[in-house]
């Protein structure tokens, strides 16, 4: 394993196994009364939240807890980062007081990148920009490995705003590199320029797509990031790119339906498929605090350099 | 090998693991309120193969578990991360129940130092006693074993391997002079 965690990409076969199986045995922990393990006792884990996110920085938070590692929580409202501060002189002040794993969410792709070159601790990216979140595709796969078994040849589709997504291309990634088949569903509009060199197929018609998946990941349509003209109205986003009731009857009977959260219930997802017995989305919760678990674990349970 | 020498055959194993069967079945008087942990990989095997010894000779089902000790171990920032074992405990749990802890070579006793902090996340046994199939000596915490397999004198610069027929395909313990892998 490296010694941080910024891109799906980076992982070989062998670590990502490694993460998923670590995080199986870990999930047993979650079972029982006393939840917390010594394992990372005296060990410093800094939250460097630059863009909100709640679920993100308590999943990080539990986790590292649980692994009894002292928790900094920085969010950028009202710290230095509204006075001016830059990137470089916030890690430097981390770095100062003892970080041994800095977990950064920043608007800006590549922030996790440019943080490890100037800090000695491990950087997790929990989101940057419209660029990566490994542990969200992590927990993506743990989710669906629980319920499918292996990854090798299954087939995963990923529908929705990919231009947006930093979830989408994590999971392309991984899932690739786990063995799996992806096919991205999306408007032309929300696809990258650059997929034609991502290690997956694209299609943009969802009802051909169904019958042939053995999960399909509801991405949400991120209103915050529309700030152009993509699809001509939510209603047609919806009616051509939407997981409906007569969708959901498309898909092979063992098939899971997963989001990453939080839905926009009737706009990308209808309200009984997200709540359906084959849907993962609440797993996937508790999921991302296991899979987190296992990434501090590895990063920061064994020797430092 | 010319460096290693067997010092317990497929026979002698399965006679000391019979021994000590019997011998938990005398100490706790039936091994009513027994329940054998194993300390992965070779422990918990072991584990299984006592209580169906136990089970064999006086008919009572002993629960069997494992107890994974990594995430508690106090050599973990010697080397890069472990990989993890697996925690299983009966349905019943450990409360108010004799843990037998297994485990495959007694050394320094800090494995089952490790042992007795994660079983204290576990539960609250009424007493825990360790069963081993070889003691190699070389303490360096106060334990001892409850329950031992053969006594094994070794020179610190030696290694004792332990081969398993359901993970090794074959039985039997092996001593390795120093410096050999």
């Amino acid at each position: 394993m490296n010694r941080h965690l910024i891109s799906a990409g980076d992982l070989a076969k062998d670590d990502a196994l490694l993460i998923l199986d670590t995080a199986e045995e870990l999930a047993r922990v979650s079972e029982r009364s006393i939840k917390k393990l010594p394992t990372l006792r005296g060990r410093t884990v800094v939250n460097l939240f630059f863009e909100d996110s709640t679920r993100t920085r308590i999943s990080f938070e539990a986790a590292a807890k649980r692994l009894s590692a002292d928790v900094i929580n920085f969010s950028a409202k009202g710290s230095s980062v509204s006075k001016g501060e830059s990137l470089k002189d916030t890690a430097l002040t981390l770095e100062a007081m003892g970080a041994d794993a800095v977990v950064i969410r920043h608007s800006a792709s590549g922030a996790p990148y440019r943080l490890a070159t100037w800090v000695h601790g491990s950087v997790v990216n929990a989101g940057d920009g419209t660029h990566e979140h490994p542990t969200q595709a992590l927990l993506d796969a743990f989710s669906m490995r629980r319920r499918l078994g292996s990854l090798e040849g299954r087939k995963v589709t990923i529908v929705g705003d990919v231009l947006h997504s930093r979830v989408a291309r994590s999971n392309v990634l991984l899932l690739h590199t786990l063995g799996a088949e992806v096919t991205l569903v999306a408007p032309p509009t929300l696809l990258p320029v650059s997929v034609g060199a991502w290690p997956c197929e694209v299609s943009y018609d969802l009802d051909a797509v169904l019958p042939k998946s053995d999960a399909v990941m509801m991405l949400r349509v991120q209103k915050e990031r529309m700030n152009a003209a993509y699809f001509p109205s939510e209603r047609e986003y919806s009616r051509r790119y939407g997981l409906d009731r007569d969708r959901f009857a498309k898909l092979p009977d063992d098939a899971i339906v997963m989001h990453p959260g939080p839905m926009n219930r009737g706009m990308e997802i209808a309200a009984e498929v997200a709540d359906s017995a084959r849907s993962t989305i609440v797993e996937q919760v508790a999921n991302g605090v296991t899979i987190r678990m296992a990434v501090l674990y590895l990063l920061l349970g064994g020797e430092t350099a | 090998m010319s460096d290693s020498r067997a010092v317990l055959e497929a026979p002698d194993i399965h006679r000391a693991l019979t021994r000590i069967a019997h011998e938990i079945l005398e100490r706790t008087k039936g091994a009513g309120d027994v329940v054998l942990l194993g300390i992965p990989t070779r422990g918990a095997t072991l584990a299984r193969r006592l209580g169906e010894r136990i089970e064999r000779f006086e008919g009572v089902k002993t629960p069997v578990g494992s107890i994974d000790i990594t995430m508690y171990r106090d050599d973990l920032r010697s080397g890069p991360a472990r990989p993890l074992g697996r925690t299983e405990l009966p349905p019943d749990g450990i409360d108010g129940r004799v843990v037998v802890l297994v485990d495959d070579v007694l050394y320094s006793g800090r494995s089952v130092r490790a042992a007795l902090d994660a079983l204290n996340d576990l539960g609250r046994p009424a007493a825990v006693q360790l069963a081993t199939l070889v003691d190699r000596g070389h303490r360096e915490l106060p334990i001892r074993a409850d329950y031992v397999g053969k006594n094994l004198p070794t020179a610190k610069s030696e290694k004792v391997k332990v081969y398993l027929e359901e993970i090794d395909g074959r039985d039997a313990v092996l001593l390795m002079k120093g410096g050999a892998a």
